[in-house]
Formats: C-alpha cells, sequence, structure tokens
C-alpha cells in the first residue's frame, strides 16, 4: 500500500513538474536553434548553436538595456530598502499615532493600478527633464517597492526578539542606537530577502520601462527585448529574443533557487499573518 | 540623562516612528498622490502633444468620449473576462499544486524549488516563449493544431493563450500562498476527522477549506488587483490586435502612440476609480464572512 502512494504521488510531482519546467525548456532549446532550423517547429533543436547568444551580446541596444537594469535595480533597491527598514522598523516596533496611516497608505500602493501613474508621470518627466532618464524610471520603481519592503520588513522585524533592544535601552542605548546596533544585524537575513523581492519587482517591470524611456539611455532588457528586430528584414529575430528571455531569466531563477525558503516565507508572510 | 519620565519616553518613541516613517512616507504620497491629481487635472482638457496649440479646459468632455467609445468597453470586457477567468483557473490550480507541494511523499524539494521558476521568470521573457509555441510553423504547440490555424491572429484563441501566460506565471505565487495556508490546518483536527470516518474529499472541503478561508480571500484579492493590471502578455502576445486590449493597453496606446494625454490622463482616473472599487467589495465580503467563521468554529 505505502509503495502504491509513493507511486500516485510520484505521478503527481511529474505533472507539477512538467507544468512548470516544459515552457522553461522551450524558450532554452529555442535560444540554441540554429536560426535556418527555427521554423521546423521541432521541440528540441535539430541543429545546437550558440550564436544567438553571441549575436545579442554583440548587440549593443540589449547590453545597454541589461547595464540599464542592472544599474536602476540595484539603486532603486537600495533606497527602497533604506526607506523601509526605517518605515518597517517603527511600524513594528514603536507606538506613535500615524502607524497605521504608514500601512494603509503601503497597501494602497501595492495595489494602485500602474497605468494610472504612467500618463501623468510621462508628462511630468517630460516637464521636469527625468523623461528617458534613470532617475526617471528609479522614482517610480522606488514607490512600488516600498510597501513590499515594508510589509516584508515589519513581518521579519515582529519576528526579532523585543528583549534585546529592551536590555539595550537599559545599558543606555538610545532608542537609535538599539536600533542600529542590536536590530539591524539580527534582522539582517530579512534585509537580504527583502532586498532580492524588491529587485525582482523592478526587474521585471515593463509597462513603466518602455513609457518612459525613448532610448537605450535607461530602457531597461525586457523592453529592449521587445524592440528586437533581425539584422535584416528578412531575418527573423526569434533565436534572439529566445536567448535574451533566457539571459535575463538566470539571475533571478538563480537567486530564487539559492535564496529558496527565504523567498518563499517572505513572499507568503504577508498574505497569510497579515 | 537618568531618569526619564515614561511620558518623556512616549514622547522620544513617537517622535523616532515619524521621522523614521516620513521618508518612506513622503516618497509614496508623492510619486503617486501627485501623478493622481495630475491626471484628474489633465482628464479635464483637451490635450493632444501632436496639437499643443489646441490645448484647452473642456470640463468631462473626455470621459464622455471615453465612456462612449466601443473600442473603451471592448478592453473592460476583455479585462474583466481574462481576471475573472485566470484568477478562477489560478485558485483551483494553485490549490491542487499547493497540495502536491504539502502532502507529497517523494522529491518534495526538487517540486518546491521547480514550482518557483514559472514565478522567477520575467513575464515578458515567459510571454514570448508562449508567443513562439503558438506561432505556426516555429511552435511546438501550434504544431498539434489543424495546419492553416493561427491562434493568435483570431479573437478567442488569442485570448485563450492569453490567459494561459497568465496562469502559467502566477499559479506559483497563488499556490505558495494556499501552502501557507495549509500549513496553518492543525494535523490532529485532520486526524480526528479521517477517524470520525470523513473521507480525504470531505476532510478538505469541511476542515481544510473553512480554516484556510481568510487566507484564500488574500490571496484571491492579490491576485484579482494584479490581474486588472495585465499588461506585458497583451503586449507581447498580440499587442492588442483583434480586439483583445486590456485597459492598461488601450491607455498605453493613447499615450505613446496617440501622444493624446487628456484622453489617456481619462482612462488612468478611470482604471484607477475601478480598481478601487475591488478593495472596498472584498472588505464587505470578508466583513460578512468573518461573523459566519465565528459560529462555525
Amino acid at each position: 500500500m505505502g509503495g502504491n502512494a509513493r507511486a500516485r504521488w510520484a505521478l503527481l510531482d511529474l505533472l507539477v513538474l512538467v507544468y512548470a519546467l516544459v515552457p522553461v525548456a522551450w524558450i532554452a532549446s529555442l535560444s540554441f536553434k540554429e536560426p535556418s532550423t527555427v521554423s521546423a517547429g521541432t521541440f528540441w533543436p535539430t541543429k545546437w548553436t550558440w550564436s544567438n547568444y553571441a549575436g545579442i551580446f554583440r548587440n549593443d541596444d540589449f547590453v545597454r538595456g541589461l547595464v540599464n537594469s542592472i544599474g536602476i535595480g540595484l539603486i532603486s533597491t537600495a533606497i527602497a530598502i533604506a526607506l523601509g527598514t526605517m518605515a518597517a522598523y517603527a511600524v513594528a516596533r514603536l507606538r506613535f499615532p500615524g502607524r497605521n496611516a504608514v500601512l494603509g497608505l503601503s497597501l494602497l500602493i501595492s495595489m494602485f493600478p500602474q497605468i494610472s501613474l504612467v500618463t501623468p508621470l510621462f508628462e511630468i518627466e517630460r516637464r521636469l527633464g527625468l523623461f528617458n532618464t534613470w532617475p526617471g524610471l528609479i522614482v517610480p520603481y522606488v514607490t512600488f517597492a516600498l510597501p513590499l519592503t515594508i510589509y516584508t520588513l515589519s513581518t521579519f522585524f515582529r519576528e526579532i526578539p523585543w528583549d534585546l533592544e529592551k536590555a539595550a535601552t537599559m545599558d543606555g542605548a538610545s532608542p537609535f542606537q538599539a536600533f542600529r546596533l542590536v536590530i539591524v544585524p539580527l534582522a539582517l537575513p530579512g534585509v537580504v530577502t527583502t532586498a532580492i523581492l524588491a529587485f525582482i519587482l523592478c526587474w521585471n517591470d515593463f509597462l513603466f520601462s518602455i513609457s518612459l524611456t525613448s532610448s537605450n539611455a535607461a530602457r531597461t532588457a525586457p523592453a529592449t527585448i521587445s524592440y528586437f528586430t533581425g539584422s535584416s528584414q528578412f531575418e527573423d529575430p526569434t533565436g534572439s529574443i529566445a536567448a535574451a528571455a533566457v539571459v535575463i531569466t538566470i539571475p533571478i531563477v538563480v537567486f530564487v533557487l539559492a535564496f529558496q525558503r527565504r523567498i518563499v516565507s517572505g513572499l507568503t508572510s504577508g498574505a497569510v499573518k497579515g | 540623562m537618568i531618569g526619564r519620565t515614561a511620558s518623556q519616553g512616549a514622547r522620544d518613541e513617537r517622535r523616532l516612528g515619524w521621522w523614521l516613517c516620513a521618508p518612506a512616507g513622503l516618497v509614496m504620497l508623492l510619486v503617486t498622490g501627485w501623478p493622481v491629481v495630475y491626471s484628474v487635472l489633465l482628464s479635464l482638457q483637451r490635450y493632444d502633444l501632436r496639437f499643443p496649440d489646441r490645448k484647452a479646459w473642456i470640463g468631462l468632455a473626455n470621459y464622455g468620449t471615453v465612456l462612449t467609445s466601443a473600442f473603451w468597453w471592448n478592453a473592460v470586457g476583455v479585462t474583466v473576462l481574462v481576471t475573472v477567468v485566470s484568477v478562477a483557473i489560478e485558485l483551483v490550480l494553485g490549490m491542487a499544486i499547493a497540495l502536491v507541494m504539502y502532502r507529497t511523499l517523494v522529491a518534495r524539494g526538487l517540486v518546491r524549488a521547480a514550482v518557483l521558476i514559472p514565478y522567477g521568470i520575467v513575464t515578458v521573457a515567459a510571454a514570448y516563449g508562449w508567443k513562439y509555441a503558438w506561432t505556426p510553423g516555429t511552435g511546438w504547440l501550434a504544431g498539434f493544431l489543424p495546419a492553416g490555424s493561427a491562434p493568435l491572429t483570431e479573437r478567442w484563441p488569442a485570448l485563450g493563450i492569453i490567459i494561459l501566460a497568465e496562469v502559467w506565471k502566477t499559479t506559483p505565487f497563488m499556490s505558495l500562498l494556499l501552502m501557507a495556508g495549509l500549513a496553518l490546518v492543525p494535523e490532529d483536527t485532520l486526524k480526528a476527522a479521517a477517524m470520525d470516518g470523513a473521507s480525504a474529499w470531505q476532510r478538505f472541503r469541511l476542515v481544510v477549506l473553512p480554516l484556510m478561508a481568510p487566507t484564500i480571500l488574500a490571496a484571491l484579492l492579490f491576485r484579482i488587483l494584479d490581474a486588472v493590471r495585465i499588461f506585458d502578455d497583451i503586449y507581447v502576445l498580440t499587442n492588442g490586435a483583434q480586439r483583445t486590449s486590456s485597459v492598461s493597453i488601450i491607455a498605453y496606446h493613447n499615450l505613446v502612440s496617440g501622444l493624446n494625454l487628456g484622453i489617456g490622463s481619462t482612462m488612468s482616473v478611470l482604471v484607477f476609480l475601478g480598481v478601487a472599487v475591488v478593495p472596498v467589495v472584498f472588505v464587505k465580503l470578508l466583513g460578512a464572512s468573518a461573523p459566519g467563521q465565528d459560529r462555525g468554529r
């Protein structure tokens, strides 16, 4: 009977694995196909090649898009974490009027339809000279990363033992010293997890990037891909797009798998406990 | 300063709380509040960047234009359809995957890791995968269709593929939330129910589901609010052709291709108002279900 149950679970596992992995395998396989064999329609390449990868790294727009994605993502994450850590600490640890307003505002913004910001930001950024610049994307990215940061971090912070902070204040530390010297080191794992989630959010964005840029000066990689054309009008960009899709996906998948347990708890903490 | 009074401490705490929250709060308020007000103002003007001299205040005329437009209502219909169908599928499929991840006796770690991969993929990257999978000649899935069919160029098949792309990418998130909810169901209660002769389906329906109700509602709210924003998948798969535009797509095209800030802002305001209704409905729903739960327990 036990063997039977194991076999049944193994079958269900297999179904889940097929669901999760087959579409990924398809994109990867597409990226290794010789351009002339793409239209054969086979699942696996008939002729394997690295040329699609070599091609996109010779494409200045894509390389520039990657640089923009990494730079804008890292800066936005750093700012969101800096501001979010302070707010999350206050929300988790301190009693002050306005605490619920901060949480409410965060919740409101996390539900906010981004498209409603795109039109006015387009005009505002044009007037301020922020259109098509790094800060022009960092500003909305920080704004949308903040609610996630505040929620996730405040859940992590609530799990840190209160008493240590009290002990520090008893020993003469100011509330700020207690924050900096006691809580921050304890909270670091939570901060790292949250930073990864915030970075994924920025890295994944397409709408702001495609609406608030007009050249490769600030356009991030996902938006750059949508502008791919073959090197001549007769060349199909399928292989290059697939290769670029794999390249921008790899760092996130590596992050997610490396920090699997923490990311799952970070993702779900807000919804289940909050 | 030894011997600080308690009220001094409370005042310090309050001041520190405000100082720590101020930067984040200001950024969030400024970057969303100002544009929202600004888009309301823009929506009351005739403002087309191609004809800047003809800019004028025209009251609610833009709202009249948008609300009588068949394209707009079609986009509203597509957005609602895609949201309802994909979230419904995600709930059922997500629950099934959550149960497998939570209960399986074999290779649990492998399954849990694999499920995170669709979550980790950049939406645009996954959307291109689906697009090529259904492109005649190129795609492995298109190969299963009768010769000559091009699903992405027909309305209903295209909508089906949009829903498929959306469901595939976001179900893992749903199932992670639901799995966390499953962990809150006490094993003892399940064992007791089994002893009383409840079948697996009865245990799921009568014990697990009621205990998970808050988690399910929270997951549904998250996903609905996320699904109504759908943009990336449609942009890549059809770019709104064959009347598959969502409200985000149609507003984007008015802005970037049309350069019509007045109409674009009007759509922004309408989307904002429309989306604001969802949590209100949910709070009502949650408010209605909470007392019922108390009675049930």
